[in-house]
C-alpha cells in the first residue's frame, strides 16, 4: 500500500510538471527536455538542472514550475537545482525528439553528448528530411540552438547542439 | 560539505573569485561586440559566448559570496566591488581592438580555460568540480570556434592574416600570467583545491603549434609578460569596463526587472 502510494505521489508530480513547457521552445516540456532530474517524496522535491549555465530562460523555469506545484496544491514541494552530473542533450526523451523535430528544429543525435560539433553527424532537414544539410552558424537564436541550412529544399532550420 | 581543510579560507576565496572575474569580465568585454561584429554569425557567436561566460560567473561569484561569508551574492561580488578587487587576469580586461585581436584573445583564453576546467572538474572541492564539468562543455564549443577563426584570418587574405598576427602580439604579454597561481598560498593548490596553471602550459603550446601551423601564423616572438590582475593591479582599462558595467545598480541600488 505504501509503496503504491508513493509511486502515485511521483506520478502526480511529474504529471504536473509535464504541463509545463519549456518557455523558448513552447512544444516540449521541461520534463521532456531532461531538466527535470527527479522527484523526490521524502523531503518533498523535485531536483531541476540547468542546459546552459547562462540560459535566461533558467530563471523563468523555475517560476514556471513554482506556479504549476502551487497550483496543483503541491506548495510543500521544494524545487532544488542540481549541477552533477551536466545536462546533457541526450537526456532529450523520444517523445521530446519526435516534438521538437515537428516543430521545425532537428533534434540532436544521440550518444554525442560529450563530444564536439566538429564531429557530429549531418543533421536531417525536419522540413524535407534531407541529410544533405550544412551548418550556417554554430551559435544560433538561442544558447542551445545552432543554425542549419537544407541544400535540398534550400530551407534554413534550427538545429538543437549536442550537449 | 567539508572543505578541504588545508587551505586558508582566503585563499579559497580569493581562488573562486579569479575564476568567476575571468569569466565575467570577459563576457563583459564580448559583449561590447553586439550589434558591431563584422557578420550576423560572429555577433550571434560572440554574445553566446558572452552568455556562456555570465552563467559560468554566477556560479563561482555565487560560491564565492558563501565562502566569503558576509552575506553577499553573485550581483553584490560583480557589482560592488572597485577595481582593485578584481582578480581577473588582465588578458581578458583588455579593449576588444579589431575582430582579429578579439580572435587572438578568444583563442588565448578558451583554449586555456578549457584546459584549466579539464583539470577543475577533478577538485577536491566538489562544487568547483561540479561547476567546472558543467562549463566545460560549454568551453569546448568556445575553443573550437576561436581556433576556427584564427585558421580562418590566418589563412585567409593578407589584410586577415596581419590582422589575426598583430592580435595575437598584443595579447601575448598577458598569456604568462594565466600560467602561474602566484600570489596565492600554495596550499590552494597542494590540497587538490586549485588547479597548478603552470601544469597546463605544454599541452596549451601544443595545442596553439596545431592551430598555428593550419592558419600560416609565425609563433609569437615573447615580449616581456606583464603581470599583476591577480593581485588586483589591474590596467587603466578595468575601470572604464566597471564603470560601464556597474553603473545601473549602483545608481539605483534596489533596482529589479
Amino acid at each position: 500500500m505504501m509503496r503504491q502510494a508513493a509511486l502515485n505521489w511521483r506520478d502526480r508530480v511529474l504529471d504536473v510538471l509535464s504541463h509545463v513547457p519549456d518557455p523558448e521552445i513552447p512544444v516540449v516540456s521541461v520534463v521532456e527536455l531532461g531538466i527535470v532530474r527527479d522527484v523526490q517524496e521524502n523531503p518533498p522535491r523535485v531536483v531541476i538542472t540547468t542546459t546552459y549555465s547562462g540560459c535566461p530562460a533558467t530563471q523563468v523555469i523555475q517560476a514556471d514550475i513554482r506556479k504549476a506545484l502551487d497550483d496543483a496544491a503541491l506548495s510543500e514541494v521544494k524545487i532544488e537545482v542540481a549541477l552533477s552530473p551536466p545536462w546533457t542533450s541526450d537526456w532529450i526523451t523520444e517523445d521530446g525528439r519526435k516534438k521538437l523535430l515537428a516543430y521545425g528544429i532537428a533534434p540532436p543525435p544521440k550518444g554525442t553528448g560529450a563530444a564536439s560539433l566538429k564531429n557530429a553527424q549531418a543533421a536531417t532537414c525536419p522540413r524535407c528530411g534531407s541529410i544533405k544539410t550544412r551548418e550556417i552558424s554554430r551559435f544560433g537564436s538561442t544558447p542551445c540552438k545552432a543554425l542549419w541550412q537544407c541544400e535540398t529544399c534550400r530551407e534554413p532550420f534550427d538545429r538543437f547542439k549536442c550537449h | 560539505m567539508t572543505i578541504p581543510t588545508l587551505t586558508s579560507k582566503d585563499a579559497h576565496f580569493d581562488y573562486v573569485l579569479r575564476l568567476g572575474d575571468d569569466a565575467l569580465i570577459l563576457a563583459q568585454r564580448l559583449g561590447e561586440w553586439c550589434g558591431h561584429a563584422p557578420a550576423l554569425e560572429t555577433d550571434l557567436s560572440l554574445a553566446n559566448i558572452a552568455l556562456d561566460l555570465i552563467g559560468q560567473a554566477t556560479m563561482f561569484l555565487g560560491y564565492a559570496g558563501e565562502l566569503e561569508g558576509k552575506g553577499n551574492d553573485a550581483d553584490k561580488l560583480a557589482f560592488h566591488r572597485d577595481v582593485n578587487q578584481f582578480r581577473n587576469c588582465l588578458l581578458v580586461e583588455q579593449p576588444n581592438g579589431d575582430f582579429g585581436r578579439t580572435i587572438a584573445r578568444q583563442y588565448i583564453f578558451s583554449t586555456w580555460q578549457y584546459l584549466l576546467y579539464q583539470q577543475l572538474a577533478r577538485s577536491t572541492d566538489p562544487r568547483l568540480a561540479e561547476i567546472a564539468a558543467k562549463a566545460l562543455k560549454e568551453t569546448t564549443y568556445h575553443a573550437e570556434l576561436a581556433a576556427e577563426w584564427v585558421v580562418r584570418l590566418g589563412d585567409g587574405t593578407a589584410e586577415s592574416h596581419e590582422r589575426v598576427k598583430d592580435g595575437f602580439e598584443w595579447c601575448w604579454r598577458f598569456v604568462d600570467e594565466l600560467f602561474s597561481v602566484q600570489p596565492l598560498d600554495p596550499s590552494i593548490v597542494t590540497s587538490g583545491v586549485a588547479v597548478d596553471t603552470a601544469t597546463l602550459r605544454a599541452a596549451f603550446d601544443s595545442a596553439l603549434a596545431t592551430t598555428f601551423a593550419e592558419a600560416t601564423l609565425p609563433l609569437p616572438k615573447f615580449p616581456r609578460p606583464v603581470l599583476g590582475g591577480r593581485k588586483g593591479h589591474h590596467s587603466e582599462h578595468l575601470g572604464h569596463l566597471l564603470s560601464d558595467m556597474q553603473f545601473l545598480p549602483r545608481a539605483y541600488p534596489d533596482a529589479v526587472w
